[in-house]
């Protein structure tokens, strides 16, 4: 076992691309200002002055010209990671997402696979409002034929890409952009994770607290004011939103007979109200109470801060879920 | 008309051969007749679904497909039988597929719109009208930076295409990345029912497509020796490391859109007008009329052709269909398990059926 170092999401998640490029020539990565400026959340920083222009490829403002593109390198035998700014903007490259690269292979009988790597960013808490803050990573899970993974941790944003590389089908990684200055261990030689495995990020006894991406801190923080409340939380965080690793869940659920599914984004018809039907249906004899559920409230993505802290779930909201759920609290 | 000859390109040699004359007036046949008999097999209920028939526009994917090698890539609509057929996927898997037969190219999964074949780099079938074209791009990026030097990808689409965005987004990066790519815009005047004039600002298409700083031209697309020209020219220069080309050819679908339009957008004279310049019928004249081939030669290429089709729907007919146990085959292909360390949390998951009572 290898010594750990300590470093940020973002240095774990450049660190996996400039592995990538440095050990297998058909990996290239193309988006929209990856290459000079270094990436708007500047993942992509230093690694156009390694390896070129070629293989750290500006693109022009065409999302789904460029997702395209992707796929179609992927099926010419590159293995293409593409930068999408933000899952918002992922939106105009829906139609290759979901119409090409999820199908294709099902299409043509089996016999063009498409092994893209898509790499977007998620979620709120940067005051950047409606059009850059969305969580909309459960659409893309809603699609057989993609696989969607959230890393909510530096090990995981270091060691899910060269799973996800070497996986034959579109993979779409979603970075929170609330995480990318965590500081975290990183194994340097752990090797790649298992990106269709959840994982119990804290044993308990008491509640499951199911969450992903950005989430998962906060559950962990929930589950901290819960134990000084006499509450033991099982935190599991998802890591794969497709296909989704039900039998960790429900093995939890069944030792707890409570849970609880907290999801950045809206709660109608989203992935939140997927888990908790699912846990429903798997685990309904074990329960004994309700899946509960900490979803974004309905509304766009505000500006000002009291307001968008108001709009999503907070380790207050958690805690206080969880505690109805036990029936310790009110 | 932008012009009628094209850019400035080194004329490359084009073959002007008998055999070659044979076997694009052989191919066009093979199109006509393969594609009657599906307009009948249609209203039999054989083949379901969508079913695009390219009928009178058969000059353009003889013309252009008798140009390829057999490393280059080939993206069409979901008016694709006669590229796939040309392309070299056999009669028997393409009306296979439209019978929905497991013996199909896409295993019955694509039917008449989603021709796939991995063997000739056929790469369907595509029905989102304009999706491919950023495929195309990508395709001609692998190339090149793969190093498959000579290799070129050939993209078929409508002049409806050309109003998608998708359209324009791949002009631009085509152009700027320089990909060997051959952009081949089939214009048949009308996308489904929507004549030209009132869904384009811009009818000139090739001045259009040149906008995005990249050679196009005009070509009659209803002549398919111009069309083997254009095209023999196009790919000396693509092969020869030049950047993407745009060809618009200018030809017209004697059928409906597809079998449920009544084609009432239409008129009547106009069809006919067009039904006098058949590709076949006067490319077979000219061809007679020099005497490379006689009235007996052509009665051989409709027999060859009927007995090609008919076999194949014989084979159709008989062949067995996918097994519903196999459904969610082709979904995601299986992931070659991981050498060791599979991260934490892993030992401790069982399988699904196992956990899921």
């Amino acid at each position: 076992m290898s010594e750990q170092t300590t470093m940020t999401y973002r240095e774990a998640m450049r660190e996996a691309l400039r592995e990538a490029l440095a050990t297998d020539e058909r990996v290239f990565i193309m988006g929209e200002d990856v290459a000079d400026y270094g990436g708007t959340y500047a993942v992509t920083k230093g690694l156009y002055e390694e390896f070129g222009r070629d293989r750290v490829r500006n693109t022009p403002l065409s999302e789904s010209g460029f997702v395209g593109a992707g796929i179609g390198a992927a099926l010419g035998g590159m293995r293409p990671i593409v930068e999408i700014m933000t899952v918002n903007f992922s939106l105009l490259a829906l139609d290759q997402l979901v119409n090409t690269a999820a199908t294709l292979l099902h299409m043509s009988g089996g016999q063009f696979n498409v092994p893209l790597v898509v790499r977007t960013t998620t979620g709120a808490g940067r005051q950047l409002a409606a059009q850059h803050s969305h969580s909309l990573e459960g659409w893309f899970a809603h699609v057989p034929g993609l696989k969607v993974v959230a890393p909510a941790t530096p090990a995981d944003a270091r060691w899910m890409l060269p799973t996800a590389l070497a996986d034959p089908n579109p993979v779409i990684i979603f970075e929170h952009s609330g995480l990318y200055n965590d500081r975290g261990p990183v194994d340097p030689d752990s090797g790649p994770v298992d990106i269709e495995r959840a994982v119990v990020r804290r044993p308990g006894d008491g509640l499951t607290i199911v969450a992903w991406a950005g989430m998962v801190s906060k559950a962990l923080d929930a589950a901290d004011e819960l134990a000084a409340a006499g509450v033991s939380a099982e935190v599991i965080d998802l890591r794969s939103l497709r296909p989704l690793d039900l039998p960790t869940i429900a093995e939890s659920v069944q030792r707890t007979h409570r849970a609880l599914v907290v999801d950045e984004g809206w709660r109608t018809g989203g992935l939140n109200a997927e888990l908790a039907a699912s846990i429903t249906e798997r685990c309904f004899w074990t329960l004994d109470a309700p899946v509960s559920r900490v979803a974004g409230l309905e509304v766009p993505i505000p500006y000002a801060k009291h307001l968008e802290t108001a709009a999503i779930p907070q380790v207050a909201d958690i805690t206080a879920a969880a505690l109805a759920l036990t029936g310790v609290g009110p | 008309m932008t012009t009628d000859t094209g850019p400035d390109i080194p004329e490359a040699q084009v073959p002007g051969s008998n055999e070659l004359h044979r076997r694009l007036l052989a191919d066009m046949i093979r199109i006509r007749v393969f594609e009657e008999r599906c307009a009948e097999l249609y209203g039999e209920s054989k083949i379901r679904g969508f079913l695009h028939l390219y009928i009178g526009e058969e000059a353009v994917a003889a013309g252009v497909i008798s140009c390829l090698l057999p490393l280059d890539g080939v993206l069409a609509t979901y008016r694709e039988h006669g590229h796939a057929l040309l392309r070299g996927v056999s009669a028997e898997a393409i009306m296979s597929e439209m019978f929905g037969k497991a013996t199909g190219c896409s295993g019955g999964r694509g039917g008449s719109m989603h021709l796939f074949d991995g063997a000739t780099r056929f790469f369907g079938g595509n029905a989102i009208v304009g999706g491919h074209l950023p495929l195309a791009v990508g395709l001609g990026l692998a190339d090149r930076m793969l190093g498959r030097d000579g290799a070129v990808t050939v993209c078929f689409f409508g002049e409806g295409a050309m109003a998608e965005g998708e359209f324009h987004e791949a002009m631009n990066l085509a152009a700027l990345w320089n990909v060997p790519v051959l952009f081949c815009c089939e214009n048949n005047r009308y996308a489904m029912g929507t004549s030209l004039k009132s869904s384009e600002s811009q009818v000139d298409l090739a001045l259009k497509a040149a906008s995005y700083a990249l050679p196009a031209w005009t070509v009659d697309g209803m002549d398919v020796m111009e069309v083997h020209r254009a095209t023999t020219k196009a790919l000396a220069s693509l092969r020869a490391g030049g950047g993407p080309m745009f060809i618009e050819f200018q030809t017209y679908r004697f059928r409906a859109h597809s079998m449920f339009d009544p084609d009432l957008y239409r008129d009547p004279d106009e069809v006919e007008r067009w039904k006098q310049r058949d590709p076949i019928t006067t490319f077979a004249e000219r061809l007679a009329a020099d005497g490379t081939i006689d009235a007996g030669d052509i009665d051989a290429m409709w027999t060859a052709a009927r007995k090609e089709t008919e076999a194949a729907v014989a084979a159709a007919d008989a062949a067995p269909i996918e097994s519903v146990e196999t459904l969610l085959d082709h979904v995601t292909r299986p992931v070659d398990p991981l050498p060791d360390a599979l991260g934490p949390g892993a030992d401790d998951v069982d399988d699904i059926d196992e956990v899921w009572p």
